[in-house]
């Protein structure tokens, strides 16, 4: 069947199972825009290009199925280069097409033309530029596979309008299907080898003191059964990082909750008295060890990854073993066979230490005074407690980000969104809207921060024009309020360049302006009717505004460069023996 | 520059558009300290072959060598330390040779059994190929005379057949 290549780039989206672009046209993408109107695939017109980004991760995040983004060249290619890093960042399975200056005008600095596979090299798993018709079904086949396989990741493909312009006589090409990946470099291994399986066992038998260090990849590889299994198996502690909240419930006896700079203090201290820390598709970022030289040092380190490359990197590994993770799980459960009580093993003085944690330092807040603002711990608890139990929701990046990641209860998997390794500030919006695209019957809340708000919100007239009645959260606390935080904590309380202000923009007219119900609590007793009259709209984007008290502090908090060791707590616990 | 401290990677890549700068890319990013690079063809006009010698001081050989293997393109890696590998490189070099200097300096050609390319008033080409090391040591025997221009190639590398024996004979009675 001859076809031209902006044909051949729709079916082949068609093909790859697309139910759903975020996109924006101009120039060089248009002649694939003309096939979108007849294709099954349904397009929405974002209103910043960085907005396609995020919902391509958001629905990615929420379905495991890759997000799909499509823009045109120049300034849109740069638009969407920080959604890029941040599905780089979090291993986040994306496709990216980019419109390029047809392919003659390469090199000449023609009309919005940019190096656009040069600039997203480092912050893409791979790129293409297509430089032929005939390449795109297999170059689409290949991309997919390389997002979507071994350690997920965002992948571009750059196509120059000529070879998709049916006017051109480059465009032209016989239509076929590819009969598989072709790329002889690229083999991600996903069993994992069975003697270090046996190793791990072993160790993990001999530990008084393990902890199951949870991380994104569990989440990545579909594993947060296999994961629950193994620890109740073994009755393991767990902690879930903060890409991996929900892997295993909170809830659930043995789940300690984060662990990292805003970690509880039980997930943080459980990890530094640990004897063996078993890391499952987590990577040891510094927001989790703390200073390097001090995190946990007493432990044995059993390590997960698919990706090689993390076995080794922050901290050498006692065992490590490249494997999905999902499968090396259930190949640990496999041959640690019987469970750990059949074997002997009493893992009641640990876990009396860990209890005794757990309850002198559970997480708190001080409750406002009648007349002061709203607290935002207060109302994340509202929140919670006033949302369906399988809500899904996104935040932004900031206190409300690590409030949101404390003080939820999460009781499945998939249902926490955020930016955690680049900590994009304006994520959630748009995260929040491609999540309730690929999960249409579920609730998504976005938690934003009034700085993060006005630097994505325009999505909502997306939201609105498109009918994806997302919600969201606004905790206004007139701050950049981590910024100030660290300022108030480190810098003497000299605060430079923090203050937002709390009532311009007026939110509530923002919000109504862009087609969304607008709400706004300032009061404790108005936040649980706000909350309630929110979550039974369903036919539009709902906003509320909280007012909250810009004083507020996330606790505990291990200040940068110190140990976990040297983990501050909240001020009304600083007198608990610890 | 002791032999531990730096190691050949020969590294086998699609023949693709910006392959090179892909690898360069992934150096520059993660604070790999490359000593000498080369690329040439292989006999399958498929792939390319990159040869480079890093510093492992920069970064652990480990990371250097997993890294590289996620780059989509990269076919295959070899690490090929000192004992393993039998390495070359060819220098040209220009050096200053006034009339009365110059015996002496066909001296030095004549011992590393290098050639002599071209010779002008008061300057001489000479090339070299060879094991890198020797190399430095015919350069470091030219400074004196003054180096006017100089170009190394970096070294390529291959591994060492079992029974090859005869050929790390040093060339250098
Ligand atoms: C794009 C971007 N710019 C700057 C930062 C640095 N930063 C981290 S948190 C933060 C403050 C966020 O303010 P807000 O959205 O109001 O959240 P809050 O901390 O007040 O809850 C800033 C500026 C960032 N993470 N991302
Ligand atoms: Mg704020």
């Amino acid at each position: 069947m001859t076809t031209n290549g902006g044909e051949a780039l729709i079916k082949s989206l068609e093909n790859e199972g697309v139910e759903v672009i975020f996109g924006l046209p101009g120039g060089a993408i248009l002649p694939v825009y003309d096939p979108i109107l007849d294709s099954s695939i349904r397009h929405i017109l974002v209103r910043h290009e960085q907005g396609a980004g995020h919902m391509a991760e958001g629905y990615a995040h929420a379905t495991g199925k890759p997000g799909v983004a499509m823009v045109t060249s120049g300034p849109a290619a740069t638009n969407i280069v920080t959604p890029l890093c941040d599905a780089y960042m979090d291993s986040v399975p994306m496709v990216c097409i980019t419109g390029q200056v047809p392919y003659a005008a390469i090199g000449t600095d023609a009309f919005q033309e940019c190096d656009t596979t040069g600039i997203t090299m480092s912050v893409t798993k791979h790129n293409f530029l297509v430089t032929e018709a005939a390449d795109i079904p297999q170059i689409i086949h290949d991309a997919f596979h390389i997002a979507t396989t071994g350690r997920p990741g965002p992948v571009l493909v750059d196509i120059p309008k000529d070879i998709v312009d049916p006017g051109n006589p480059r465009s032209a090409m016989e239509w076929y299907e590819p009969s598989g990946p072709q790329l002889p470099g690229y083999n991600p291994v996903t069993v994992p080898d069975p003697a270090l399986v046996a190793e791990a066992a072993t160790l993990i038998r001999a530990a008084e003191r393990p902890v199951v260090y949870a991380g994104g990849g569990i989440l990545k590889a579909r594993g947060a059964e296999a994961l629950r299994r193994l620890v109740e198996l073994t009755d393991i502690p767990t902690v879930t990082t903060l890409m991996a909240r929900g892997a295993l419930p909170d809830d659930h006896p043995l789940c300690l909750g984060m662990p990292g700079m805003h970690g509880n203090y039980t997930a943080v201290t459980a990890m530094q008295e640990a004897d063996l820390l078993i890391a499952l598709g987590a990577r040891f970022d510094d927001r989790v060890t703390g200073r390097l030289d001090g995190f946990a040092p007493d432990a044995k380190i059993i390590h997960v990854d698919i990706d090689p490359a993390e076995l080794n990197k922050v901290r050498p590994a006692n065992v490590g073993i490249r494997g999905d993770c999902r499968l090396t799980i259930e190949a640990l459960v496999e041959a640690l066979g019987v469970d750990v009580v059949d074997q002997g093993i009493d893992r009641a003085p640990w876990k009396q230490r860990i209890s005794g944690w757990q309850e002198r330092f559970p997480l708190t807040y001080e409750q406002s005074a009648p007349g002061e603002a709203l607290k935002p711990q207060f109302v994340l608890e509202k929140l919670r407690d006033g949302s369906p139990r399988d809500t899904i929701v996104a935040s932004g990046v900031g206190q409300h980000q690590m409030w949101t990641s404390q003080f939820w209860n999460f009781e499945q998997p998939y249902t926490w969104i955020n930016s955690g390794g680049l900590g994009t500030m304006g994520f959630s919006i748009p995260a929040a809207i491609g999540a309730k695209v690929g999960m249409p019957d579920r609730t998504v809340w976005a938690v934003d921060g009034d700085g993060c708000f006005q630097m994505t919100a325009q999505e909502l007239v997306t939201a609105t024009v498109e009918r994806i009645p997302i919600k969201v959260a606004l905790i206004n606390n007139g701050y950049l309020g981590m910024v100030r935080q660290w300022q108030e904590m480190f810098y003497d309380e000299r605060f430079s360049e923090v203050e937002l202000g709390r009532t311009v923009p007026d939110y509530v007219k923002w919000a109504e302006a862009m087609g969304c119900e607008a709400i706004r609590a300032e009061a404790p007793e108005e936040v649980e009717p706000a909350v309630a009259k929110a979550n039974e709209i369903n036919d539009r984007p709902v906003v509320v505004e909280f007012r909250c008290d810009e004083r507020e502090m996330v606790f505990p908090m291990v200040p940068a460069g110190k140990t976990n060791s040297e983990l501050l707590v909240d001020p009304s616990q600083e007198d608990q023996p610890r | 520059m002791t032999a531990e401290r730096f190691h050949t990677v020969v590294v086998k890549v699609e023949n693709k558009a910006g392959v090179l700068a892909r690898v360069a890319g992934l150096f520059a990013r993660r604070g790999f300290n490359i000593e000498s690079l080369a690329v040439a063809p292989t006999d399958d006009e498929r792939f390319s072959r990159i040869t480079f010698t890093v510093d492992v001081a920069s970064a652990p050989l480990e990371q250097v060598v997993k890294q590289l293997d996620k780059l989509v393109n990269v076919v295959d890696i070899r690490e090929l330390d000192a004992a393993t590998a039998v390495e070359r490189e060819l220098m040209l070099i220009v050096v200053a040779a006034a009339p009365e200097r110059r015996s002496e300096l066909l001296d030095l050609v004549r011992i590393f059994k290098a050639k002599v390319l071209s010779v002008g008033p008061d300057k001489m080409m000479v090339s070299l190929s060879g094991r890198p090391d020797r190399i430095d040591d015919f350069e470091a025997l030219l400074e004196p005379f003054g180096i006017v221009e100089i170009q190394r190639t970096g070294r390529v590398a291959l591994r060492r057949l079992d029974s090859s024996a005869i050929d790390e004979t040093p060339e250098v009675p």
